[in-house]
């Protein structure tokens, strides 16, 4: 009897969790979370501040709507995005092979190590004014920039997951015969994959934050331009736009990461 | 003849941080006959796991000799496989045909044939049907059991399987056990076989060496296990060879407590 009791019981508490949990669970979260914090930032901005002090956020779309229907955002974006993809893939592309390199051989870590400890704590847009006497005001200094800035973090978490590679593996490769340098391509390699992936998506949000300072620094067009030459006329409302703008564009760019990631390295088992 | 392996009068110990060197092994002896499936039995701690590290050559004797078939053992070879305790030795990013092709692959054998070797191999150790799934996706047992096909596809002289079955609930460790003797059977591959378990080295063994307490560990005694294969736990036999065994395993540990007692 008690036996049956039980199962009735469990089959209620299970079919009471299945009926919440859709909503909960769901996307419905994330929108009830936005639009939350939608509704705060115009109660906030609109009962207490000015519109040039802080936009609500109807003041801000209304001001998106007019600079997308004129079309002047697109180039912005555009410069911006170009920018950070460029310096992105190529410093994750000169970063992961030193990293696998410095992760595997002792001597190559502690040659390269001064340099990596050195510079890393060197904000990249302290070589600003160096790379544009270097380069010129062209694209090259601002790319340079972004490329400094992606290489430290995907060394560093690539050489973390080198020696996060099980030495049990390492030597399995050993005893079916790989060599020295099959080890390094066939079981390093992959197995330190998803940490590299991790070091891009960090390095990503970093090249946002370099490409914004530099555009303020030391450009005509682009996000941080935007930001920075509004303010000579006091346009909080394109200041706000940008602002937003430029967590839209990080938070679609990594989930497009992820999605790329999911569908091409699952089997490497990357950090979600 | 040369015996397959040999060790004689190794020692080994581990350099510790700030104190002074521990002896792991002391006078450390072996001999491993070709066919033969070797079991190296004894007390948590005693030194087994490091005794098949030194034939497997991942690490080195401080003084002694270890061969195979004569020749001083300088560093791991195709000619002697490990089997490991965990699942982190599996490709975690390869299907079970690619893991078990691993070995194939590195020596240039080209894809059709090293896939369908690798297929033969997954089916001798029952796993037909499960080619394409990645080692997330199997159970404790069937990634034990990619470890073995893994080994036996690349034809090694000796298996070396270091408690292979430890983290295994005890179901799955009998039928994996079953599994080793039928393979073994069928194959008559060299087996050295690491485990603390008296009733699976039983199951397992033509001989038995039951290693003394540590440190400084080495071979007490080599018991020979003459019943025929496959064995059952549920005969007399068997029950009076674990009690012997058992009676030689708690003298040692019970040495060990006495040392420590004398020690405090």
């Amino acid at each position: 009897m008690s036996a049956v009791n039980t199962t009735v019981i469990g089959a209620g508490a299970r079919a009471q969790r299945a009926a919440r949990r859709p909503f909960l669970d769901s996307n419905w979260m994330y929108v009830i979370s936005i639009a939350s914090m939608l509704v705060l930032w115009q109660l906030v901005a609109g009962l207490f501040f000015r519109p040039e002090f802080f936009p609500t956020p109807l003041i801000v779309v209304h001001k998106g709507w007019e600079l997308v229907s004129d079309g002047s955002i697109w180039g912005h974006i555009g410069v911006s995005l170009a920018r950070i993809m460029s310096g992105f893939l190529i410093g994750s592309l000169i970063a992961a092979p030193i990293g696998l390199l410095m992760g595997s051989f002792k001597p190559i870590r502690t040659f390269f190590d001064p340099y990596t400890q050195f510079f890393r704590f060197i904000p990249s847009i302290a070589w600003l004014t160096p790379a544009v006497i270097w380069f010129g005001i062209g694209e090259t200094p601002k790319v340079l920039i972004i490329v400094y800035t992606t290489i430290f973090i995907v060394i560093i978490n690539t050489i973390v997951g080198v020696s996060n590679v099980s030495e049990n593996k390492i030597w399995a490769g050993r005893c079916l015969g790989a060599s020295g340098r099959q080890i390094f391509f066939h079981v390093t390699l992959p197995a330190t994959l998803p940490f590299i992936l991790t070091g891009m998506r960090l390095a990503m949000g970093n090249s946002f934050a370099t490409v914004v300072a530099a555009e303020m620094i030391a450009a005509d067009q682009g996000i941080g331009f935007l930001i920075f030459n509004s303010r000579l006329w006091m346009a909080t409302d394109i200041i706000f736009l940008a602002i937003v703008l430029l967590g839209v564009l990080g938070f679609t760019t990594d989930r497009i990461f992820r999605i790329l990631i999911r569908r091409f390295a699952r089997q490497y088992g990357p950090i979600e | 003849m040369p015996e397959l392996i040999e060790a004689r009068g190794i020692q080994f110990s581990y350099q510790q941080y700030r104190s002074e060197n521990v002896p792991i092994l002391r006078d450390f002896s072996l001999t491993i006959h070709e066919g033969e499936c070797f079991c190296l039995l004894g007390p948590s701690g005693c030194g087994k796991t490091t005794a098949l590290r030194l034939v497997a050559g991942f690490q080195f004797p401080d003084s002694g000799s270890l061969t195979l078939e004569g020749r001083e053992i300088g560093g791991p070879g195709v000619e002697r496989a490990v089997v490991f305790q965990g699942d982190d030795s599996l490709f975690n990013w390869l299907d079970a045909i690619d893991n078990v092709a691993f070995g194939l692959r590195m020596r240039g054998v080209e894809k059709g044939e090293r896939e369908e070797s690798a297929r033969k191999f997954l089916r001798l150790v029952g796993l037909n049907g499960q080619d394409r799934k990645y080692p997330t996706e199997l159970s404790g047992g069937m990634k034990q059991r990619i470890q073995i096909a893994r080994v036996l596809a690349n034809d090694p002289k000796v298996l070396l399987m270091d408690e292979p079955f430890g983290a295994l609930d005890a179901q799955t460790r009998a039928e994996l056990q079953d599994e080793v003797v039928r393979i073994w059977m069928q194959t008559r591959k060299t087996i050295l076989f690491i485990t603390h378990d008296i009733g699976e080295a039983i199951l397992l063994g033509d001989r038995i060496g039951v290693m003394r307490r540590g440190p400084g560990s080495n071979i007490r005694e080599i018991i020979p296990v003459t019943l025929p294969r496959p064995r059952s736990r549920a005969t007399l036999e068997f029950g009076q060879l674990y009690e012997r065994i058992n009676r030689l395993i708690m003298e040692e540990v019970k040495l060990g407590r006495e040392a420590v007692h004398v020690g405090s």
